[in-house]
């Protein structure tokens, strides 16, 4: 299936209870861009993701990756998922090279044992994201930008050609958005594909190739230039914010 | 009287040697799992489903079937209506967990109440570790090697789902089932902590050791020595204490197991209150 979108979203709708998260969206990405997912909060950013990953199992509507069930697709670690800040324990007993290296189990024997094939995926991985210094410390002793770096660090151990990377500036100095970018920009122009949820308008021209403007559905997916324009804009971030609160309170849109 | 003495003097007696095996391998296999609780926040959990499997041991004494069959099924009864409650009405997760685990527990004593023999099921709720017998002792090592082998076995995919749960579901692995592993190997490593302990302590065994490792190391991978290490020392300090000063054994253990957190709460040298403290002074002295 080497001509089939990286991923491909036709039609899904999720409803948490009475609250519609994703309305009959659709969306393909193309492989070997960066994909830029703006949207407000609870724009439906994180409800796409969960439905990539199988999270969330949509009322209706399919999702394809590389064409294929995205069940298969994760079988053989296809997918990789870089997390939001606020959902990872930073307190938590493992070192960065631990963390690298549990991209490595969906490859590995039942026990996880890593091979020598493992030890070096993961060495490749930290060396690709300037992190071999680091690779013996507690996660939580890194700092905002090396932090992001050692999640997409397990993404490449994990061999993934999807990266889901969910608000990956937050908390991050301009310094280090720069590395980062650089370092997406890299990984795109060797073919994978990158679907990034930012609220960072301003480093979104240097690093993606396209924008799409998220509220339960696409409102737009097409050039970054146009996608900043005020008026586009507007209709994501709401200035019709009144009918927004309507369809929250008012159950199902 | 010697120390030797003092060490080897209740060996003479079978009982003695038996609760003494018999506290080891519960402080070991309740040391790993609690590695575990603790850092995927299960605490409240533990302590839920311990008190829980009370009934279900009881009627496996009724129908003389093996406890832990009576503790899994009542183990993961709670869990099941403690998501219930949880996932259908407005009750928060503590609420339920609150609930669930009382009511069974009542239940539990109701049963212990109403059932001929209460002398034996009395036990169950305090342990009487010294009234181990060699048959009880075969179970509990018996069980206590099952949770072992998995617990060790499927340590990296349990460490993955403590950390990560979406990642391990993005590589194809169901955090489902590894979470349903890590609650039913809760309960049946809370059947082998009763009988030293009693079902009221159980989650004393099944916290604290876990927490004390937390705050001495920065890897997973030494919890999972330090842990076992400093709890089968505690539990056998903890019982020959109980024979010296003839008190309660399952008290003493939870009593000393608690007073090692307390020393390593303060002293531990990264993460104590001692090293925390001279760690703020240095950074003050070089000025950050």
């Amino acid at each position: 299936m080497a001509d089939a979108p990286a991923l491909e979203v036709d039609a899904v709708t999720v409803r948490y209870g009475d609250v519609t998260a994703l309305d009959d969206c659709s969306l393909t990405l193309t492989r070997g861009r960066v994909h830029g997912l703006i949207g407000m909060n609870g724009s439906g950013k994180s409800t796409l993701f969960k439905a990539v990953m199988s999270a969330v199992r949509p009322q209706s509507g399919t999702v394809r990756v590389d064409g294929e069930d995205p069940a298969r697709a994760r079988a053989r670690s296809a997918i990789a998922y870089v997390p939001q800040s606020e959902d990872v324990d930073w307190d938590f007993p493992l070192s960065v090279r631990d963390v690298v290296m549990m991209g490595r189990y969906g490859s590995m024997g039942p026990m996880r044992r890593p091979r020598a094939a493992d030890h070096a995926a993961v060495d490749a991985a930290l060396a690709r994201v300037e992190l071999a210094d680091l690779a013996g410390r507690q996660i939580g002793r890194l700092s905002g930008g090396q932090r992001k770096r050692a999640f997409v660090a397990r993404g490449l151990a994990q061999g993934a050609s999807l990266l889901l990377l969910d608000e990956p500036f937050a908390g991050v100095d301009k310094r280090s958005e720069r590395t980062i970018v650089a370092l997406l920009r890299e990984l795109a122009d060797e073919g994978r594909t990158l679907l990034v949820s930012t609220h960072d308008l301003h480093a979104l021209p240097q690093l993606a190739d396209d924008a799409i403007l998220l509220l339960r559905r696409t409102l737009f997916h097409g050039s970054v230039t146009e996608a900043l324009r005020p008026e586009n804009l507007t209709r994501a971030f709401g200035m019709d914010l009144g009918d927004t609160r309507q369809d929250d309170s008012g159950g199902a849109a | 009287m010697s120390i030797i003495d003092v060490l080897v003097e209740p060996l003479q007696y079978d009982f003695m040697v038996r609760a003494l095996l018999v506290t080891v391998i519960a402080a070991v296999v309740c040391a790993l799992l609690s590695c575990w609780l603790v850092l995927v926040g299960w605490s409240l959990m533990g302590d839920a489903v311990s008190h829980a499997v009370l009934p279900g041991v009881v009627l496996a004494y009724i129908m003389g079937a093996p406890f832990a069959i009576g503790a899994l099924v009542f183990g993961v009864l709670a869990v099941v209506l403690i998501g219930v409650v949880r996932g259908t009405s407005r009750v928060k997760e503590d609420a339920a967990i609150g609930i669930v685990f009382t009511t069974l527990f009542a239940l539990g004593l109701v049963l212990v109440s109403v059932t001929p023999s209460q002398t034996d099921l009395s036990h169950i709720i305090f342990g009487n570790i010294l009234g181990v017998s060699s048959t009880d002792l075969w179970q509990i090592a018996i069980l206590a090697a099952v949770a072992f082998a998995a617990l060790i076995l499927k340590r990296r995919d349990l460490t993955l789902y403590a950390f990560d749960p979406t990642h391990a579901r993005a590589i194809g692995l169901s955090p489902r089932v590894l979470g349903s592993l890590l609650l039913g190997l809760l309960a049946v490593v809370s059947v082998v902590a009763l009988q030293v302990v009693g079902v009221v302590l159980v989650v004393a065994l099944l916290i604290i050791p876990g927490a004390t490792a937390y705050l001495l190391t920065d890897r997973f991978s030494r919890m999972l020595w330090i842990a076992p290490l400093i709890s089968s020392l505690c539990s056998v300090v903890g019982i020959y204490l109980s024979y010296w000063l003839d008190a309660a054994s399952g008290g003493l253990v939870v009593v000393v197991q608690g007073a090692a957190f307390a020393l390593v709460y303060l002293l531990s040298p990264r993460h104590g209150l001692l090293g925390r403290w001279r760690t703020a002074r240095r950074g003050a002295r070089v000025g950050h």
